[in-house]
């Protein structure tokens, strides 16, 4: 497949708001138990603006993508079906409850819904973090499963797309939290650091699962089936134009397999090793630009990572466009 | 319940591209709009077109065979392109099986034309809605065009009667019928999709002539020569009147 930047950008940068989410929740909870020391609220409320900031920005990305933006808001209306539209509903229904999210903690407004004595403290915010974290987890299904469910594409068709999508977005949300809490919350660089390298390393295990799965893939279309001729030697010889369609370029990523290949290299130095290595060093020495510098390289990797995830995906429509 | 499909007879196409040049012509000229042309005559020519016709060879020097194979939207009973569209602006229709896309709901996302296996699907890059082949469905049902017109602009233009068009449902059709006795197949079975649109194979006519057809066995004369002639008298031929 062709890689769109609109939807490289938007997948990537809603990936790191959700984990960022998730990460001031989880830190939310832990403080509740007393197991983590209490946050002043604006850490809460500004680690929610970036989140949604991120998320603003993921959602304009995504809007180029489309040839009609202005009738964007058609695009809920097959929620039955279509996990696009499922998406398309999700990702608002997020945006709002981080909004909210922040807003509470801001104002400071959290009453004790159950009464004052049923633990934890604090349960509004606490109620509507929880309905975030169920959004956040439906928002990263939507999105995997949108190229999962296309079954023809078989290196996307398969749990671990969902998968991956969920843990890229949750070690980048987290690599995230720890550089801002370095600025915000110093005591909670640790907790989020080693979360974030345990998340890394655990999505580096699942993509290279899927890398190994996708270099072993049987393509069950050949040239045979896309025209129904039984023989061993079939060569086209033309494609029914000049120039280039639709098809030549919506389906190809255009570049050379040396390309191809050096883009996963950096992918899989750029994401993994490299910002395990920072927030280590970040972690130990207190250096808010390392930590910073962990989640940039972090991001830059995943760009490539998702580039990489569009271009390896091999379309059957391929078989009808193999010369001009 | 009626599906309506083309049947395309690849032992028949010649590769002419009549059917591109008229599906062009009558679906550009629609109520639609045009259909796409960018740089028609310059160096980087490109366009939205519904039905495209390919070649490919078959087999090795000097042993080929050329297959000319036009494509369009197979209109698959089964289409995967229709619930993956967020808008519902691709649906297929009840009433005759056509899959076909609403231009004003559609917001050119490109979802449904990655979901379709079979590439029919283009984008039109000016409108920025996706399009395809609609069975020329402004068409077909027109009662104002005399009834041997109301068929696909595609059919009505090819020279050789490759195209054949009705409902591939109704077991007494032309198409029904040439599926069935010449042996047509749908295009990537392995999906699932159940194209309605069907393919008739390349085949061959032979004869088969055994070696005791080349001397014939009951001949009186026991060796092979002209036969007698037979003298003047009346023919059969001079005494009926058939
Ligand atoms: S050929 Fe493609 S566009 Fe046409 S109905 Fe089938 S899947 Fe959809
Ligand atoms: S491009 Fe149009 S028809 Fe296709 S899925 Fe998107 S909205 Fe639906």
């Amino acid at each position: 497949m062709h890689p769109a930047f609109s939807v490289i950008f938007l997948t990537t940068l809603i990936g790191t708001a959700q984990g960022l989410f998730l990460a001031l929740v989880t830190a939310q909870t832990y403080g509740a138990i007393g197991a983590l020391p209490d946050q002043n609220l604006y850490f809460y409320s500004f680690g929610s603006l970036i989140a949604l900031a991120l998320l603003v920005a993921g959602l304009v990305a995504s809007f180029f993508h489309l040839g009609h933006p202005e009738r964007a808001w058609r695009s809920a209306a097959m929620w039955r079906t279509s996990w696009l539209s499922r998406e398309v509903i999700a990702l608002p229904a997020f945006m709002g409850t981080v909004f909210v999210y922040g807003l509470l903690h801001y104002m400071d407004w959290n009453p004790n819904l159950f009464g004052p004595n049923a633990p934890p403290e604090g349960e509004l915010t606490f109620l509507v973090g929880l309905v975030g974290v169920f959004l956040c987890f439906a928002l990263f299904v939507c999105t995997g499963m949108i190229y999962a469910c296309i079954k023809f594409l078989q290196e996307w068709n398969t749990p671990l797309t969902p998968l991956n999508y969920t843990l890229f977005g949750i070690a980048s949300g987290f690599t995230l939290a720890t550089a801002f809490s370095a600025f915000y919350a110093p005591q909670l660089v640790a907790f989020f650091g080693y979360w974030a390298i345990t998340f890394t390393v655990v999505v580096f295990l699942t993509r290279a699962a899927s890398l190994i799965r996708n270099k072993r893939i049987k393509y069950r279309s050949s040239i045979r089936s896309a025209i129904g001729v039984r023989h061993g030697q079939i060569q086209q010889k033309s494609q029914g134009s000049m120039g280039g369609s639709f098809n030549t370029r919506e389906y190809f990523h255009g570049k050379t397999a040396v390309f191809l290949k050096s883009i996963k290299w950096i992918f899989l130095v750029l994401v993994f090793p490299v910002p395990v290595l920072l927030l280590l060093a970040g972690i130990n020495t207190g250096s808010t630009v390392l930590l910073l510098l962990a989640f940039i390289v972090q991001y830059a990797g995943l760009i490539a990572e998702r580039w990489f995830f569009f271009a390896q995906a091999n379309h059957p429509q391929n078989l009808y466009y193999q010369t001009i | 319940m009626t599906q309506l499909a083309l049947v395309i007879d690849l032992n028949v196409c010649v590769g002419c591209h009549a059917c591109v040049t008229s599906c062009k012509q009558w679906n550009t000229s629609g109520a639609a709009g045009s259909l796409m042309d960018d740089n028609p005559y310059g160096k980087d020519p490109t366009g939205t077109f519904f039905n495209r016709v390919q070649t490919y060879e078959v087999g090795e020097f000097p042993l080929t065979e050329t297959v000319h194979f036009p494509k369009s939207c197979l209109h698959c009973e089964d289409p995967p392109c229709v619930p993956v569209c967020p808008t519902g602006a691709s649906y297929k229709r009840e009433e005759d099986g056509i899959v076909l896309v609403d231009y004003d709901k559609c917001i050119g996302c490109k979802y449904c034309s990655w979901a379709c296996p079979y590439g029919a699907r283009e984008i039109d890059e000016k409108q920025k809605v996706m399009k395809k082949c609609t069975l020329c469905v402004d068409r077909i049902y027109d009662e104002t065009l005399p009834e041997a017109e109301r068929k696909p602009a595609c059919v009505l233009a090819c020279p050789t009667s490759a195209r054949l068009f009705g409902d591939v449902h109704d077991p007494e059709s032309e198409v029904s019928i040439a599926i069935m006795e010449e042996g047509g197949y749908p295009l990537m079975p392995e999906w699932g999709t159940q194209p309605a649109n069907h393919y008739l194979p390349r085949r061959k006519t032979r004869i088969k002539i055994h070696e005791d057809e080349l001397t014939r066995v009951d001949n009186p004369l026991k060796k092979e020569g002209h036969l007698p002639e037979t003298d003047d008298g009346p023919f059969l031929e001079d005494s009926t009147s058939w």
